[in-house]
């Protein structure tokens, strides 16, 4: 690692070479870049907003279920206030926070290209993601309300007898548009990551994160046109008087569902494969290590997508009309290489010199919470238990377990690479706060749900019959809420706090790959100079020379911080 | 361009041997048929570079032993900014928004698709404002 040579030249059409780059302000920029870190960050804040949305059905949700006979909201109130909670989080949140917001702004560097392959096509992405959410959300603003049929609009409750009005057709063209704007998304990062990397980066030494979002965006091509398709016969149905999904005219209700989960299982790998990466290295640089197992890594990920387009029926073991012992034995089997992933994380912090960053903490975090969503996600794939869990609060217990384990991976990637976007760090001290109250909240909010599950608690019901235990353990639930709801507004308070005050340097964290070889934020095209790539850790490698690049599974420990975090 | 190709054609195998497992087993139509469509989307583009990669020469991406210079000349054309996705994007909304709000929607919705389309086929032709 001696001399660095100069990176490639990007030459545009016209032969013009340009290093600098002199476009519009303000809105104007806001509303023409292709560059894909102001992409990025337009998705990061559109995302983050969508959470505080989302977050805000959910705490008036558990405000509603404090007490048995709650008044706060109406019954059909209720039901557009879970139907959108869950659409918020799941298609306007943490999907495109993954691979819209990070995977845009990171992927790119990571691999040391200019920009996305496509970058017009990224920037369509976002304008449907947005114009997606704008749509669905305006349901509240019509006759009728919001969407009101469950996240997952099941036929025949989802047709225009039972759902009539405008609500439910807003979310059907707001789903339209979000689903196009991933599946562009997944296009694009498909063909960066295949066509646009730089020279000396090979398959096998792309960072895991990058691996992970290739993988997903293959999980997005694959599943997401089936959920485009059952919209559009789900609207046909609604409005052209066709019977694809009801009895009476020959159709098959059953159909919908098959349909909406060949998407919606893949859709589960979909966002938490691009967490299972951030996570995979901030635990990796904090802790001063290679990866565990890089390759196993990559195996069982690929094997995760694999498997996830054969499971999709565990969704539906109580309709009676599904090969229960099929789906069973595919969903167990996804344990597998999941299991792979925790022991590889345990094995990359294993003897290494831990450092307990907020990042780090987040990530730490997460791997407690996605264990016990994980494991009540074995329990749901073995069908005697699921006929007697299967629409209780157990599922819900269960799927919140994962998804708030993702949201504190969401944070981990926010304080790891929020330096790199921004150039500047977050405080330490707010935010370590914060992932107490994150961390506690999420497993005072879904533990009570568990046992009320088990009591046979049906979900998605706005009242419950007079019962103390009943009583206290959704009041437990609703405390732990109120402090994920403290979390975020300790989130917020930090990013105003921090605003331009602790400059991060262009690699506080001793970072192992690409993203920290160039200066915070990134130039436009990302690069000035670029090191030889021989390692999977190519940054790592340059910074300290004097360490021979050591091949998988071996590793040295080094204590060496290149900065100071700031403490207050 | 191999690693490439055998991720998805390995993928496909394995959707193909599943989809023929389930499908001989449940005797259900609709996971049969998506299975099968999954197996081929991952052949189609898997062959494809299956068949570059045996034809061409390595890139210097997939050289363990590439140097940043062997890498050098032009990678690409990336336009800096572009007034296109926008209008596309408020097209589509408008166009989506006619499925609900009435189909006067879809003249706002399809005017500015196609704008959208012809400006930006122009533009790419003339290689963008970069």
């Amino acid at each position: 690692m001696t001399d660095l040579l100069k990176p490639p030249v990007h030459v545009d059409d016209h032969g013009h070479a340009h290093e600098e780059h002199h476009g519009p302000s303000g809105i104007l920029k806001w509303i023409t870049t292709t560059d894909h870190k102001v992409i990025g960050l337009s998705y990061t804040v559109t995302a983050v907003i969508m959470l505080v949305i989302g977050g805000m059905f959910a705490e008036i949700i558990r405000a509603q279920l404090a007490t048995p006979n709650g008044t706060l909201v109406s019954l059909a109130q209720y039901n557009e206030l879970f139907t959108m909670h869950g659409s918020v989080m799941i298609y306007l949140f943490a999907g495109p926070f993954a691979f819209g917001a990070l995977a845009n702004i990171i992927v790119p560097i990571q691999i040391g290209a200019p920009d996305m392959a496509f970058p017009r096509l990224n920037a369509l992405s976002y304008w449907l993601y947005l114009t997606g959410a704008i749509t669905m959300l305006s349901g509240f603003f019509v006759s009728g309300g919001a969407a009101n049929f469950g996240w997952v609009a099941y036929a025949p409750l989802s047709n225009s007898l039972n759902t009539p009005g405008a609500g439910a057709d807003l979310w059907i063209g707001g789903l339209l548009l979000t689903g196009f704007s991933a599946i562009f998304t997944g296009v694009n990062l498909c063909a960066t990551i295949f066509y646009l990397r730089a020279p000396g980066m090979t398959m096998f030494r792309m960072p895991i994160f990058t691996w992970n979002m290739l993988v997903t965006s293959i999980l997005i091509l694959l599943a997401f046109p089936v959920l485009t398709a059952g919209l559009v016969m789900l609207y046909a149905d609604r409005h052209f008087g066709t019977h694809i999904f009801s009895v009476a005219g020959g159709g098959v209700p059953v159909l919908w569902q098959h349909l909406f989960w060949f998407w919606g299982h893949p859709e589960v790998y979909i966002l938490a494969l691009p967490f299972f990466g951030m996570v995979t290295e901030i635990i990796a640089v904090f802790s001063r290590k290679p990866v565990f197992g890089y390759k196993g890594m990559i195996f069982a990920t690929l094997s995760i997508a694999a498997l996830s387009l054969g499971v999709w029926a565990h969704h539906m073991f109580t309709t009676g009309v599904v090969l229960l012992p099929f789906f069973s034995i595919m969903s167990l089997l996804i344990a597998v290489p999941t299991g792979i992933k925790i022991f590889n994380w345990i094995g990359t912090m294993w003897r290494g010199e831990v450092w307990f960053s907020t990042a780090m903490l987040m990530a730490l975090g997460f791997l407690v919470t996605f264990l016990i969503g994980g494991l009540t996600g074995i329990y749901l794939a073995s069908p005697p238990l699921d006929f007697f869990t299967h629409d209780t609060y157990f599922v819900v217990a269960h799927f919140h377990s994962v998804v708030m384990a993702l949201v504190l991976a969401g944070m981990a990637g926010l304080y790891y690479w929020g330096p790199k976007i921004t150039g500047y760090l977050l405080n330490e001290r707010i935010g370590k706060a914060q992932f107490w109250f994150l961390f506690i909240g999420s497993q005072v909010f879904t533990f009570p749900l568990y046992i009320l599950g088990l009591d046979g608690m049906p979900r998605r019901m706005a009242v419950y019959p007079h019962d103390p235990q009943w009583k206290m353990l959704n009041d437990l639930s609703t405390l732990g809420a109120v402090l994920i709801g403290i979390s975020t507004i300790l989130f917020v308070i930090n990013v105003v706090v921090s605003w331009k005050k602790y400059p991060a340097g262009d690699n506080p964290w001793d970072g192992h790959t690409l993203e920290w070889f160039t200066t915070s934020p990134p130039p436009h095209h990302n690069f000035y100079r670029l090191p030889q790539i021989r390692s999977e850790r190519p940054t790592w490698d340059y910074n300290h020379p004097g360490h021979r690049a050591l091949g998988h599974g071996q590793h040295e420990v080094h204590t060496q911080h290149d900065s100071e975090v700031p403490a207050s | 361009m191999k690693v490439e190709a055998k991720i998805l054609i390995g993928l496909g195998v394995f959707f193909g041997l599943m989809c023929l497992v389930y499908w001989n087993w449940s005797l259900e139509n609709a996971g049969g048929v998506m299975m099968f469509a999954a197996m081929l989307l991952c052949f189609l583009p898997g062959g494809y570079y299956y068949w570059w990669s045996r034809r061409m020469k390595a890139r210097p991406e997939d050289d363990p032993n590439a140097t940043q210079a062997g890498g050098a000349g032009v990678v690409g054309a990336f336009p800096g900014t572009s007034i296109w996705p926008f209008t596309l994007g408020m097209g589509s909304f408008f166009v989506v928004l006619a499925l609900v709000f009435g189909i006067w929607f879809l003249v706002p919705g399809l005017g500015l698709v196609i704008w959208a389309m012809l400006g930006g086929t122009a533009e790419g032709r003339r290689g963008g404002k970069v």
